[in-house]
């Protein structure tokens, strides 16, 4: 076979691999992925399927349960109505009320609940406006 | 002195556009301009180093009508933070930026001070533009200027905040910046030989150590960052996949893919339109990150709050990435590689696949972090990936790096025989081998398959690389005779870029080893414990011994003592605690207001070569919140002069009463107050104690972690080798001609592979050819230099034996 012709074989070879990759890469980010809401989008929210959510904790709702936690979570911009939230397992370092935060879980009974280990704060500590710094 | 600097600020900002400007005037070569532009980045540099000397100043004289020090430090905070405060701010890390810009370009401009007469101009142009462009954010955009002032001037600070006070925090966002920073060099260079169409391997030899020692400081960033994450935060792991953690990962995997191509366009001069996409891609990816930290657009526990100078960050991305890519596709022509791979089996032929794989990687990175915005584009829902997602991509071209590790030391460069190939790979696939069967056999690391691949991946590249050293070294020592040892330091120190190299690729492959280990193999669980409950996990018995509180003016710290216990011998006493801090700048207020602040985690670790137990402890302190809330109801009852209230109780209420007439007795009455303040507080943390409530722990048993870090340390040695100037470049400025540096640059590619016949891993066959090759190579060099005069090898291949270190006879007399 004559180089050129094996050069080009070789190339095609190598991009359709390429796109199958990447095409499992974009099917699978699809089905793996999990949609992100805001407290007030979950109110009425299929119970069952997870979430992410995202959103600001109610400042003083914090309270001990046993080993876990509850609390209240609003929108980010600090709008609507307050969802209630249950969470057990670990508790970032700068969880405290008026942080944003991201948790994964579903809704049962009204409530959000989240999943062990997946309560993320956020470090509000740097770059931060001058209003909340 | 604010104004002082909003002065030295704007002339810096000045000198960087005045530098572009005279650079661009210089552009045909005139010399006269060029020396001026480039003293000009030597005045912005130093404009901009007298702009850090006062902001540092202010925060080490707690210059308060400082904004910048008013938001981020306080009388309180310790003297080493308030220096390194500066860079937790927005407007302290632009500064940052442009500094360490200022300093690497006028380091870069005085390395090619003699050289490159006609890239220099536009490389100076394009430093500069973006030099400018970051001072000018500071100057022109909303609510970044480092030089704000608050007017009167508070009391006192807000602080920083008690998470970021960790030795490792306060280096890390200047080695990531650094390393950020540092990819503007090798760019800008990049730019300038497109333009100039000098796209020969010239640029790529004045520049590779910048990008290395970008690599290294991100590198290196990005692992401080983990080692924080494991030792402070309090949930044990390391890396989170966060965006603004892949926003780093990302450039550093281009920058290593772009350290390997450069090579093969230095010595082949091949891929030459990959490597100026990849420099491109890799300095997109850096702006990316500095971006994507200040822009709100992707969620991340690195959030820094809504703010004005993201978009402007991104309009610098498109600039650079539309006309890099214009100008990459103009030239075309000119990026045509000179020749074709010989053989699969070859040096250039591993680095084409670790390329694909570092540039697959970073591709799959990118997607997972940029796929809210994606499913935002497509479905309407910001939808994001978490880590499994991650690890499912990432992991299977981890491994197959670390296979690619060990596979590219081994092979010479433009090819290889079946018979040499056969001879250096036999050790390292009989210890792969063996090694595989010992894991099978004597641990369960055959639950886990992608770990066990890696670990005897890591196994061939780190025999591998073992065996080129050891053959190195007896390869020396043949010919000079004296000790191992002796040969060893020899043979690495005068081929320290080949060996340097070396040493990176086996750190990498131990960090990845530790990374495997630890994420396949750890044990994870919570207990929940009374003082005196014991609890197992992993074949270790932990007990709680007793808690042990304390309290001073700024924090309440619950320690709990906890012993670690394995087959009845102590391992560890470990204190991990939780400390609740007051906000800062509020010296006194209700009690409850220590729980208003900032809480942190001090993480209980030991660290072992085999294992690190490692434990967090998270106190129920519902009990002393609802004590203290009582305690400041009583108080305020007190001080009211409520019936039936104590004596002292009612002279601390007369003196706060008589305190808000005459304000001279103010201090006199806040020391009272905080005085019976840490008396209940006190009395609080001692009920604590005898209370016996319940702590849960966090407890990791986490194998062959600390090797994550010992690697990492074995890296930068490597890098280090790497970079360390070499005699000649020591001895100062020899002013070398693009001609000199070619005719050095074959000497040194005939002494490799003359170190790679001595050393065996080429054989007497493939050596005759490449030699022969080589030499003709460099007689057409010296055709074109100086008609084939003095000093040249002879072409044929034969009559120059190896000598001391591997020279050509001939090469030594040039």
């Amino acid at each position: 076979m004559d180089p050129q012709r094996k050069r080009k074989i070789r190339l095609v070879m190598a991009l359709s691999v390429a796109v199958l990759l990447a095409v499992a890469l974009i099917y699978t980010s699809f089905s793996a992925a999990t949609e992100a809401k805001e407290p007030s989008q979950l109110i009425g929210a299929t119970p069952g399927t997870t979430y992410d959510m995202t959103g600001k904790v109610v400042p003083g709702s914090i309270k001990h349960r046993g080993s876990g936690i509850a609390f209240q979570v609003v929108d980010r911009d600090g709008q609507g109505q307050s969802l209630p939230v249950s969470y057990t397992g670990t508790v970032p370092d700068p969880f405290r009320g008026g942080r944003e935060i991201v948790l994964t879980g579903r809704v049962q009974g009204g409530t959000f609940v989240g999943e062990p280990e997946t309560l993320i704060t956020k470090c509000p500590s740097k770059f931060t406006t001058k209003s909340n710094g | 002195m604010a104004s002082l600097g909003s002065v030295l600020l704007a002339l810096a900002f000045l000198a960087a556009v005045a530098a572009a400007v005279i650079a661009l005037a210089g552009r045909k070569g005139e010399r006269r301009l060029i020396d001026l532009s480039r003293r000009t980045v030597y005045g912005f540099c130093a404009l901009l180093t007298a702009c850090v000397a006062i902001i540092e100043i202010a925060f080490a004289g707690n210059d308060f009508s400082f904004n910048i020090v008013q938001q981020h430090s306080s009388i309180e905070t310790p003297a080493f933070y308030k220096l390194a405060a500066m860079w937790s701010s927005q407007e302290g890390s632009l500064l940052l930026w442009a500094w360490v810009l200022s300093i690497a370009s006028s380091i870069a401009l005085f390395a090619t001070r003699n050289k490159m007469r006609e890239i220099v101009p536009w490389a100076t142009a394009v430093m500069m533009g973006v030099a400018a462009f970051f001072t000018g954010l500071m100057l022109f955009a909303p609510d970044v200027d480092p030089f704000a002032t608050l007017s009167p001037a508070p009391a006192d600070g807000i602080g920083l905040n008690p998470l970021l006070q960790h030795p490792s925090m306060m280096i890390h966002p200047p080695m990531l910046y650094s390393g950020y920073v540092a990819f503007t060099i090798p760019f800008a260079f990049a730019i300038g030989a497109l333009i100039t169409r000098k796209v020969d391997a010239e640029w790529i030899r004045s520049t590779r150590r910048f990008a290395l020692i970008a690599w290294t400081f991100l590198g290196f960033g990005l692992l401080l960052g983990a080692r924080w994450s494991y030792t402070e935060l309090g949930w044990g792991g390391y890396w989170a996949w966060d965006p603004v953690e892949n926003a780093a990962l990302m450039p550093w995997l281009l920058g290593t893919a772009f350290l390997h191509s450069i090579m093969v366009q230095e010595k082949r001069g091949m891929l030459k339109v990959w490597n100026a996409c990849l420099v491109v891609g890799t300095f997109s990816m850096a702006l990316l990150g500095t971006f994507l930290v200040r822009s709100g657009v992707l969620q991340s526990i690195h959030a820094f709050g809504d703010n004005t100078v993201g978009p402007y960050i991104l309009g610098l991305i498109g600039v650079v990435l539309i006309g890099s890519t214009a100008l990459i596709i103009s030239r075309l022509d000119d990026l045509r590689s000179e020749k074709r791979i010989d053989s699969l089996v070859s040096r250039e032929s591993v680095f084409l696949v670790n390329n694909l794989l570092l540039v697959g990687l970073t591709a799959v990175i990118a997607w997972g972090t940029f796929f809210p915005l994606i499913s935002e584009l497509f479905t309407g829902n910001k939808a994001s990936l978490a880590a499994p997602w991650f690890d499912h991509y990432t992991t299977p071209l981890a491994i197959l790096l670390v296979l690619f590790t060990g596979i590219g030391p081994l092979l010479a460069w433009r090819r290889v025989s079946w018979a040499s190939a056969r001879r250096v790979f036999r050790i390292p696939l009989i210890v792969a081998a063996v090694s595989a069967v010992a894991l099978l056999l004597l641990t369960d690391a055959s639950h886990k398959p992608w770990a066990m691949a890696l670990f005897v991946f890591a196994a061939f590249a780190l025999t591998g690389l073992g065996q080129e050293f050891w053959n190195g070294a007896a390869a020396r020592r043949k010919i000079s005779g004296g000790s191992m040892a002796g040969a060893l330091i020899a043979v690495v120190s005068r081929n320290r870029r080949r060996y340097g190299g070396y040493i990176i690729h086996a750190g990498v492959a131990v960090v990845l080893i530790g990374i495997a280990a630890s994420s396949s193999f750890q044990t994870n669980r919570d207990v929940n414990l009374r003082p005196g409950q014991s609890a197992v996990v992993d074949g270790r018995k932990i007990t709680y011994v007793k808690p042990e509180v304390s309290v001073d003016s700024e924090k309440f710290t619950f320690a709990s003592l906890v012993t670690v216990e394995k087959d009845g011998k102590l391992e560890a006493t470990l204190r991990p605690s939780r400390r609740y801090f007051r906000p800062t700048g509020q010296p006194t207020g209700t009690i409850s207001s220590y729980f208003d602040g900032e809480a942190t985690s001090e993480v209980g670790l030991h660290a072992g070569l085999g294992h690190d137990e490692w434990i967090a402890a998270q106190p129920d302190i519902t009990k002393v919140q609802h004590q203290v809330s009582v305690a400041d109801k009583a108080f305020k009852a007190c001080v009211s002069g409520a019936p039936g209230t104590p004596p002292q109780c009612k002279a601390v209420g007369a003196l706060m009463r008589s305190a808000a007439a005459n304000p001279s007795l103010r201090p006199v009455a806040l020391a009272q107050i905080e005085k019976l303040q840490s008396l209940t507080a006190e009395n609080i943390a001692r009920s604590y104690v005898s209370d016996n409530a319940a702590v849960t722990f966090k407890v990791i048993i986490n194998p062959l972690v600390s090797w994550m870090w010992i690697g990492g340390l074995i890296a930068l040695a490597g890098a280090i080798i790497a970079l360390w100037p070499s005699r000649g470049r020591r001895r100062g400025a020899v002013v070398r001609t693009e001609s000199d540096a070619q005719k050095e640059a074959k000497y040194r590619e005939i002494r490799d592979a003359e170190l790679d016949h001595a050393a065996g891993k080429l054989s007497d066959e493939d050596f005759a050819i490449l030699d022969a090759e080589l030499r003709r190579e460099a007689v057409e060099i010296l055709d074109r230099v100086d008609g084939g005069g003095n000093g040249k090898p002879h072409a044929n291949g034969h009559g120059t034996p190896a000598n001391g270190d591997g020279t050509p006879e001939k090469v030594k007399q040039s």
